[in-house]
């Protein structure tokens, strides 16, 4: 039993813990590009300090915030009525609808996100279709923008929200909604007292596994979105592989677990809470 | 009645918003232009030009076999992760491995990608080890996938009968027999169903590995990012469409192995 408790525990500890006590000493240190690799340790809190007064650093870290929360909320709001629909479908239908949620997690993140190139770039082929249908007439490039920045976080994490919604519905006792409208409670107020309530705790899971990632999201900012759309994950990525400016990455890094760090151990004490009560 | 068509609707909605975008990446993949915005005709030309396309096809097999790899490796300790979570419910430090189990799950992978290469820089440094390539790529799939077969793995375990395990015990088998004999073929299908999330997790998986790859090795992922970097590629609407395939049969699969047994 020892070492089945150890062998995850050394692995994760060693590959996933370790790692973030050295990001925090290399964040200490300082940029030197003729070293190889072009770090000089030291003690210096000149990396966190830029991350928090530049500008550029800053609209990034509230932009990403933004960006994020807004595509939770639409995700949401999208996500809600998707996993409502298929909990209340007939059982012959559901592992269908269901595998059909779970699909494009299947399939490659990376060329879901390609997939919106085609369809949102200058001509493309929602533009096609706008003036087809004569919608629109001169519409506006979305490729490049916010816009399409936050359609495709909404886009590559919708699975992500409507599984957990799902499984949450799926359990709700419908005896319960039954009763409210015997007592005449009308479907709105039984669904804000009932539903919803019983349900939190898919919204919670469903809402962090969006809003976590999407914070620190690269792929998404940098093939959607245009040169004026900040994305903290994507400033990390250019200071370290553009610019090699490994301590001021690692200080981008580190600002970001901090700033998450609460999320994500609400994710884990849903998580545990959920599997508990099975 | 108009219940039932709203929510026809919603699905009808959402589904379409799903596979709208993939139907089309399939679709132009049969496209005689080179623009994959303008239909100009059925041609097989980006299929034929992909199967030919080496570079293409040493980076799949270099993600093929470490997919290999790390799924195999991701479902042994997953599985030990998602027993102790499962089955031990107090030793010294268990929230924190609790905590480590499921983290990797939702950390961002930009600072996970940081980190561990910072350790292989470091170690290679200390102990002129690993090199960076292959095995660090499969370290690195291997941390990140134990989490998702713990998952999977633990809430088997969760609903799951102990009464046989308890009778395995009583007649006289070890734990460790016990396991091997009852437990382990009871809870198969979610190890099974965690390697495949596993094996596709890491075919799927850029970020860490551009972090972590070194100079030599090129992921099909990798690839498929510097030639989307470039534009719009039609044979990239090509590898979708078999990832796509792929995936489905992969998924009807998997559904298959924990239905058999549920």
């Amino acid at each position: 039993m020892r070492f089945v408790i150890a062998l995850p525990f050394l692995w994760l500890a060693v590959f996933f813990l370790l790692p973030f006590a050295l990001v925090l000493a290399i964040a200490l240190g300082s940029n030197a590009p003729d070293l190889a690799p072009p770090v000089e340790l030291g003690f210096s809190l000149k990396n966190f300090a830029l991350l928090f007064t530049d500008d550029l650093y800053v609209a990034a870290w509230l932009s990403s915030l933004r960006i994020a929360a807004t595509a939770t909320v639409v995700t949401l709001l999208l996500g809600y009525p998707m996993a409502y629909a298929v909990a209340r479908t007939s059982a012959r239908w559901r592992p269908v609808l269901l595998m059909l949620v779970i699909l494009p997690f299947w399939t490659s993140f990376l060329i879901r996100v390609y997939a919106w190139i085609g369809l949102l770039a200058n001509n493309g082929l929602l533009e096609q279709f706008l003036r087809w249908t004569g919608l629109a007439q001169n519409p506006e490039t979305i490729l490049g923008t916010e816009w399409a920045v936050q359609l495709g976080i909404v886009y590559a994490y919708l699975p992500f929200m409507v599984l957990p919604l799902y499984a949450a519905l799926e359990k709700l006792d419908l005896g319960l909604l039954e009763a409210a409208a015997d007592l005449g409670a009308p479907p709105v107020a039984a669904f804000l007292t009932i539903t919803l309530p019983l349900s939190l705790p898919g919204v919670v899971a469903g809402c962090l596994l969006v809003f976590i990632p999407a914070v620190g999201e690269f792929v998404i900012p940098d093939l959607l979105g245009g040169t004026g759309t900040l994305m903290i994950g994507k400033v990390l990525w250019d200071e370290f592989f553009t610019n090699a400016d490994w301590p001021l990455a690692s200080a981008v890094a580190i600002c970001l677990l901090v700033l998450l760090v609460g999320p994500i151990a609400l994710f884990q004490r849903q998580q545990a809470k959920s599997l508990e009560r099975k | 009645m108009g219940h039932a068509r709203l929510a026809l609707a919603v699905l009808a909605f959402g589904y379409a918003f799903l596979y709208l975008p993939i139907a089309l990446v399939i679709v132009y993949s049969f496209n005689e232009s080179r623009l994959v915005t303008v239909w100009a005709g059925f041609s097989t030309k980006w299929w034929t030009a992909l199967l030919h396309n080496e570079a293409m096809l040493s980076a799949a097999w270099l993600s093929l076999r470490i997919a290999l790899l790390s799924a195999s490796a991701a479902a042994v300790i997953g599985l030990a992760a998602g027993y102790v979570l499962a089955r031990v419910p107090a030793f010294f430090g268990r929230t924190l491995f609790g905590s480590l189990v499921i983290a990797p799950m939702v950390m961002p992978e930009v600072v996970m990608g940081i980190s561990m290469l910072l350790l292989f820089v470091g170690s290679e440094r200390l102990l002129g080890w690993p090199p960076r390539g292959f095995l660090t790529i499969a370290i690195a799939h291997i941390t990140f996938s134990i989490a998702f077969v713990a998952v999977v793995v633990q809430a088997r375990l969760v609903d799951f009968d102990r009464s046989l395990e308890e009778a395995a015990m009583d007649l006289g088998a070890t734990p460790w027999t016990t396991f091997l004999t009852v437990t382990l073929p009871l809870i198969a299908p979610a190890v099974g169903s965690g390697w495949l999330l596993a094996f596709t997790l890491s075919l799927d998986d850029l970020i860490l590995t551009q972090f972590v790859s070194g100079a030599q090795s090129q992921t099909l992922p990798m690839l498929v990012y510097s030639s989307v970097r470039l534009g719009v590629d039609p044979q990239i609407n090509v590898l979708a469409t078999v990832i796509v395939a792929l995936a489905a049969s992969a998924l009807i699969l998997s559904g298959w192995l924990t239905r058999r047994r549920a």
